[in-house]
C-alpha cells in the first residue's frame, strides 16, 4: 500500500534570493519517479493542512534521493525553507504523469521554461534520449539560477524580462528567436500560463509537437477531491466532462489537449 | 468487543465511513486504505447526468481548514452504475451513494436509477453551499426538505440519509424536517459557507468567490449541532465535520452520532480512516468498554 513517507533532509540552500535548493532522501519516492513528476510536502504546522506540490528538479535512483527546487511563496514555502542536514520532511509521490521522454527520442528536443517552471526541466534535460537538447530559461532579471546545472545536457538560452541578461523578453519570445537557426521538433514547457499559452500558439502555427506542464491549486493531490482541474477541449475518459485532474493525468498534457 | 453499529437496519463493521466528495468513489484512496476495512464508503455526489463544476481556483487552505467550490462535479449517474459501483462492489463495505440535483426531478431521477443498483444506502446533499440552484435551497428551508425527503422515501429501494446543512439558524428544525419526511438517519454537517480574500492581489481567492469550510476548525461547530440534534430527534445520526483522530470521532459519538465520516483529513492523511478505526478499537480496550453502542449519546 501506499503511504506517506518520511523523507531525510540531506542538504538545503539558498541558490538565489528566495529561491531554495533540497535534497531529500527517500528510497521509495526516488526510485520510482520520473522527470516531469512531482511531490506532495506536508507542513509541520497543523495549521497548514494541504499539501504543497513541488516538481522534482532532479532523481539520484542510487541514492534514493530527489532535489526539490523552489520559491518562497507563502507561510508552506517559508517553513520549508527553515528546513535542515538531518531534520526530516513528509512526503508523497512521485505524482502525476511526467515529461513523455519517448516522443522526445532522437529528436531536437526544446525544453522552454520560465521561473519556478525552470526546475522540472533539469532531469528531464537529464533523461532524454535526444538527438541535442536546448533549454530556453526565461527569468525576471540577472538574477538566474540552475542555468549552470543545465550546461553538460543542454544547449542553454536565457532570456529575462528586463533584458538585463541574454535575450530580453519571455522564454516564448526566446524560443522563437532561436528556432529560427534551429528549429525544434519537439517542444516541453512549464511555467506561468502566459507563456505556455505563447508556447502554444507556436507549436501550433509550426506545426511541432509540443507538451505542457500545467499548475493548479490542490487539495488531494491523488485525484480524488477534483480541485486540480484544468479545461480540456474534450470530454475526459475520466470526469467525462471537459475537465482534467493536473495531479493524476497531468501534470504534463499534450498542447492540443488544453484549452488555455 | 464489539464494534458494529446499525443504521435503518444496515449493520456497518465499525462506524467508520468517508465524507462524501473527499473520497471519490474509493478508487484512488483503494492505494492507501483497505476499503474493506471500512464501515462504509461513502460516494462523491451523483447528478443524473455529468456536471463540469465550478471554475478554478476551486480550493483555498484556511488556518485548520480549507474552503472548497468544486460545484459538485461528477460524471453523472451513467458512468458511476458502470464503472465506479462496481469497483466498490468488489469489496467488503458498505456503499452508501450520495445523491445531487439542480430540482427534486433531478434528484429523483438518480434515486430511481438505483433503485435496482448493489447499493446499502443512499444519502441525499440538500446542503451544498457552491452551486446556483438545489443542493442548499432544500436544506434551509424545512418545508422543502420535509416535501423532498418524502419524494425521495416514496422512490426509494435504500435507507435513506439526508445530509443537513449547517448553515442555518437552528439545526434541529432541519433534523425534524427530515424526520417528518420519513428519513431513516441524518448526516451533519456538510460545510460551513466562507471566503477568502488575497490582499496582495485584492481579490478572491476562489473562483465562486465563496466557498465550503471544512476540516479541523469546524469540528467544535459539528459537535455541537450533533448533540444538538440528537436530543431533537429519534433516527440515527452521521457525525462528521473536521474528524482527524480517534478522539474526534469518540467525541461525536459521545455527542449522540450512531455512525461518523472522515472528510478533509484523507486529504492530509490518506490512512486517516483506519488509523482511526484502530484508535476507537483501542479506546474500547484500554477503557475495558465492551460495546461501542454503549457510547452513542452517552454525554448528556
Ligand atoms: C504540479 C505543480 C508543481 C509545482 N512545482 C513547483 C516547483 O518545482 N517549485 C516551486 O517553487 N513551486 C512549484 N509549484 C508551486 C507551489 O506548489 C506553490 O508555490 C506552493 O504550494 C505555495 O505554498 P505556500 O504555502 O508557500 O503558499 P501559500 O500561498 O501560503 O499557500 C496557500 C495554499 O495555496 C496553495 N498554492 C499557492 N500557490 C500555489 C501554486 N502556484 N500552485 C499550486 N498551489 C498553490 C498551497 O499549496 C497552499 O495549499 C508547483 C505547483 C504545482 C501544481
Ligand atoms: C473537496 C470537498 C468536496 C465535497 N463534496 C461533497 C459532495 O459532493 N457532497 C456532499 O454531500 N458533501 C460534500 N462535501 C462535504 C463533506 O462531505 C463534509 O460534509 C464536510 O467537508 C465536513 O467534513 P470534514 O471537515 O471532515 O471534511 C465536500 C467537502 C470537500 C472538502
Ligand atoms: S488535487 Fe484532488 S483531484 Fe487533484
Amino acid at each position: 500500500m501506499k503511504k506517506i513517507e518520511t523523507a531525510k533532509v540531506i542538504s538545503q540552500e539558498e541558490i538565489s534570493s528566495g529561491i531554495f535548493s533540497l535534497w531529500l532522501e527517500n528510497e521509495t519516492v526516488a526510485g520510482s519517479a520520473a522527470a516531469g513528476q512531482f511531490v506532495n510536502l506536508y507542513c509541520n504546522n497543523a495549521g497548514r493542512l494541504l499539501p504543497r506540490p513541488i516538481s522534482l528538479c532532479e532523481i539520484d535512483r542510487e541514492k534514493g534521493r530527489i532535489r526539490l527546487v523552489y520559491r518562497v511563496q507563502g507561510k508552506g514555502t517559508e517553513e520549508f525553507s527553515a528546513l535542515k542536514a538531518g531534520d526530516t520532511v513528509k512526503v508523497l509521490g512521485p505524482n502525476g504523469n511526467g515529461f513523455p521522454l519517448d516522443e522526445a527520442a532522437g529528436k531536437l528536443l526544446y525544453l522552454v521554461s520560465g521561473g519556478i517552471g525552470i526546475p522540472p526541466m533539469l532531469q528531464t534535460a537529464k533523461d532524454a534520449a535526444s538527438a541535442g537538447t536546448v533549454s530556453v530559461m526565461g527569468y525576471r532579471n540577472a538574477d538566474i539560477f540552475l542555468a549552470n546545472d543545465f550546461a553538460a545536457h543542454a544547449k542553454c538560452v536565457i532570456s529575462t524580462d528586463d533584458g538585463s541578461f541574454g535575450i530580453q523578453g519571455n522564454a516564448a519570445y526566446a524560443l522563437a528567436q532561436t528556432a529560427e537557426t534551429m528549429m525544434p521538433e519537439i517542444i516541453f514547457a512549464c511555467g506561468p500560463k502566459v507563456l505556455l499559452a505563447a508556447v502554444k500558439k507556436y507549436a501550433q502555427e509550426n506545426g511541432i509537437p509540443c507538451y505542457l506542464s500545467m499548475e493548479e491549486r490542490m487539495a488531494c493531490g491523488v485525484g480524488a477531491c477534483l480541485a486540480c482541474v484544468c479545461e480540456s477541449a474534450e470530454v475526459d475518459g475520466h470526469t467525462h466532462v471537459k475537465n482534467k485532474r493536473v495531479c493524476k493525468e497531468g501534470p504534463v498534457f499534450e498542447a492540443g489537449e488544453i484549452v488555455l | 468487543m464489539n464494534l458494529s453499529v446499525d443504521i435503518a437496519g444496515v449493520t456497518l463493521k465499525n462506524p467508520v465511513m468517508t465524507a462524501s466528495g473527499t473520497f471519490g468513489s474509493g478508487m484512488e484512496y483503494a492505494d492507501f486504505v483497505d476499503l474493506s476495512a471500512l464501515g462504509a464508503v461513502v460516494t462523491k455526489g451523483v447528478a443524473d447526468v455529468p456536471w463540469p463544476g465550478n471554475p478554478t481556483p476551486r480550493v483555498a487552505e484556511t488556518y485548520g481548514g480549507m474552503l472548497n467550490a468544486i460545484g459538485l462535479q461528477n460524471p453523472g449517474i451513467d458512468v458511476f452504475l458502470e464503472r465506479d459501483l462496481p469497483f466498490l462492489n468488489q469489496f467488503d463495505t458498505k456503499v452508501i451513494v450520495n445523491v445531487c440535483g439542480h430540482s427534486e426531478e433531478e434528484y429523483l431521477r438518480v434515486v430511481e436509477r438505483l433503485a435496482d443498483a448493489p447499493v446499502d444506502m443512499l444519502e441525499i446533499n440538500i446542503s451544498c453551499p457552491n452551486v446556483k440552484a438545489g443542493g442548499i435551497t432544500f436544506g434551509t428551508d424545512p418545508v422543502a426538505t420535509e416535501r423532498i425527503t418524502r419524494e425521495v422515501k416514496k422512490r426509494a429501494a435504500q435507507p435513506v440519509i439526508m445530509k443537513l446543512t449547517p448553515n442555518v439558524t437552528d439545526i434541529t428544525v432541519a433534523a425534524r424536517a427530515a424526520e417528518n419526511g420519513g428519513a431513516d438517519a441524518i448526516s451533519l454537517i456538510n460545510t460551513l459557507t466562507g471566503m477568502k480574500i488575497d490582499v496582495k492581489t485584492r481579490s478572491f481567492v476562489l473562483a465562486n468567490k465563496t466557498g465550503g469550510l471544512s476540516g479541523p476548525a469546524i469540528k467544535p461547530v459539528a459537535v455541537r449541532m450533533v448533540y444538538q440534534c440528537a436530543q431533537a430527534v429519534q433516527i440515527p445520526i452521521i457525525g462528521l465535520g473536521g474528524i482527524t483522530t480517534a478522539e474526534d470521532a469518540l467525541e461525536f459519538i459521545l455527542a449522540g452520532a450512531t455512525a461518523v465520516a472522515v472528510g478533509t483529513a484523507n486529504f492530509f492523511n490518506p490512512r486517516a480512516t483506519v488509523e482511526i478505526i484502530d484508535g476507537i478499537a483501542d479506546y474500547l480496550q484500554q477503557n475495558r468498554i465492551e460495546d461501542i453502542r454503549s457510547l452513542i449519546g452517552a454525554v448528556r
